[in-house]
């Protein structure tokens, strides 16, 4: 199969590159551009571990193909970071221990992101419905939906003063 | 994944022209569907395009004859549609229960349509507003009413080179509203043991019902009208005998199958369960009672 170019954004970047048809932009993202924090977990689209924000909305990036990318512009969870400062939903997740293992938090961390940006004050039961596309098989939960309440709360807090 | 080629017309036509070409070309709306089934061999392709560029299938607007929604058009944005929300509330409503907020902003209503699963859940809700499905191709256009557009579990009455361009639903008048319920054991992130989708319009004066629609999800190989319920409730006044009675009908409009999911018996007892709900929403939101609007 012939090669497609693409031109897309990640993390701020501009990239070009040739992609193979039937590439999904989550082999582009770990394969190509070594950029291992997205992780693929189901590869059916029913776990969020390879959420990604695509032009600032979340997406599985196991259901996407490269191609599609064109021209947008994708976030990765290593791009939440700010010149090597966390973001502070990081810093909940870190002091709030939201994580066991990792490997569910570069989604969880896309999809919260992407939350707060839409509504800074969520309720707990719009937090837990914001996030039912992430799987996470130790934490039962409750730590991750307290770091993003931290991180809400704390990004109020600064918004306001 | 089985190897393919790949194109993103930003044109009409230049999307027709591909599909009119040789082998198994298959559109790409959202991808949520169809990438996990071209990964599974469950479908197969020797083109995939990528119609999320073609500005006729990004449509979403109201005009005098309807609400025109583009096959590429995702639920998220159908979800969230003040339109949507004001006049279809079922669809509202159903566009956001399809997976999860990931699959929704990918995931498009008309690809939803297009990909035929029996529980598809925002195809009862186009159901029951009348939905007309626009076909195109490069021979011209064709409009389908949506309930003669599914022939099996998976199947469309698409044929070689047609792809879905829109959805039209007719304005509903004054003293309608509609609703759609599903059942799954969780709160979110499942396919719908049964779901169900009821209209209704009412004179106010008389109490009588002009128009009924029922529509069902996941209880027959196809998504189907329940015409029988439909005919119970129309032209009488709307009591708590017609609406058992409709619901008595429905049940009896489904044919399901058992698997893990439910035995077909609980299926049916479902539908009977949620028509009855969805029937009492609609009346609640045409009295204007708004606790029960679209959830976010």
């Amino acid at each position: 199969m012939a090669k497609i170019p693409i031109s897309f954004k990640v993390n701020g970047e501009q990239q070009e590159m040739l992609v193979e048809p039937d590439w999904t932009l989550l082999e582009t993202l770990r394969d190509r551009m070594r950029l291992t924090g997205t992780k693929e977990g189901c590869s059916n689209g029913n776990c969020g571990a390879c959420t990604v924000m695509i032009d600032g909305r979340t997406a599985c990036s196991c259901l996407v193909l490269a191609g599609e990318a064109d021209g947008r512009e994708v976030i990765t969870v290593e791009g939440l970071a700010d010149h090597g400062h966390l973001t502070a939903l990081q810093d909940a997740f870190i002091k709030e221990g939201g994580l066991q293992c990792g490997f569910c938090t570069p989604g969880f961390l896309i999809s919260a992101t992407a939350l707060l940006k839409r509504n800074p004050d969520p309720s707990e039961q719009e937090i837990r419905l914001n996030v039912a596309g992430n799987l996470c098989r130790c934490t039962g939960y409750d730590k991750i939906v307290r770091s993003i309440q931290d991180a809400a709360q704390k990004m109020g807090t600064r918004a306001a003063n | 994944m089985p190897a393919f080629e790949f194109a993103a017309p930003g044109t009409l036509q230049e999307a027709l022209k591909h599909f009119a070409g040789q082998g198994t070309v298959r559109a790409l709306a959202g991808g949520t569907d169809v990438i996990d089934q071209l990964k599974t061999a469950r479908r197969k392709a020797d083109l995939v395009v990528d119609v999320k560029r073609i500005p006729e299938l990004q449509r979403l607007e109201m005009t005098a004859d309807g609400l025109h929604i583009g096959a590429a058009r995702c639920c998220t944005d159908v979800h969230h549609n003040p339109t949507v929300r004001r006049y279809f509330a079922a669809l509202a409503e159903s566009a956001g229960l399809v997976g999860s907020v990931q699959i929704q902003n990918r995931a498009a209503v008309g690809g939803n349509v297009c990909n035929a699963a029996p529980s598809a859940d925002t195809t009862p809700a186009l159901l029951i507003h009348d939905a007309r499905a626009v076909v195109v191709s490069q021979r011209g256009r064709r409009e389908i009413p949506l309930t003669d557009f599914f022939s099996g579990p998976g199947q469309t009455v698409l044929q070689k080179g047609e792809i879905l361009q829109e959805l039209i639903l007719p304005v509903p008048p004054a003293n309608s509203a509609s609703a759609y319920l599903r059942f799954i054991p969780r709160n979110e992130m499942d396919i719908a043991v049964a779901g169900v989708g009821s209209y209704l319009e009412i004179d106010p004066g008389t109490n009588y019902v002009r128009r009924a629609r029922i529509a069902l999800a996941s209880v027959a190989p196809t998504p189907v009208r329940a015409r029988a319920a439909e005919q119970v409730l129309e032209g009488r006044p709307l009591t708590e005998d017609q609406v058992t009675m409709a619901a008595e009908a429905a049940a009896q409009a489904a044919s399901p199958i058992t698997d893990v999911r439910g035995s077909a018996e609980y299926r049916k007892e479902l539908v009977k369960v949620l028509t009855r709900r969805t029937l009492a929403i609609c009346q609640e939101r045409i009295a204007g009672v708004h606790r029960k609007g679209p959830g976010h």
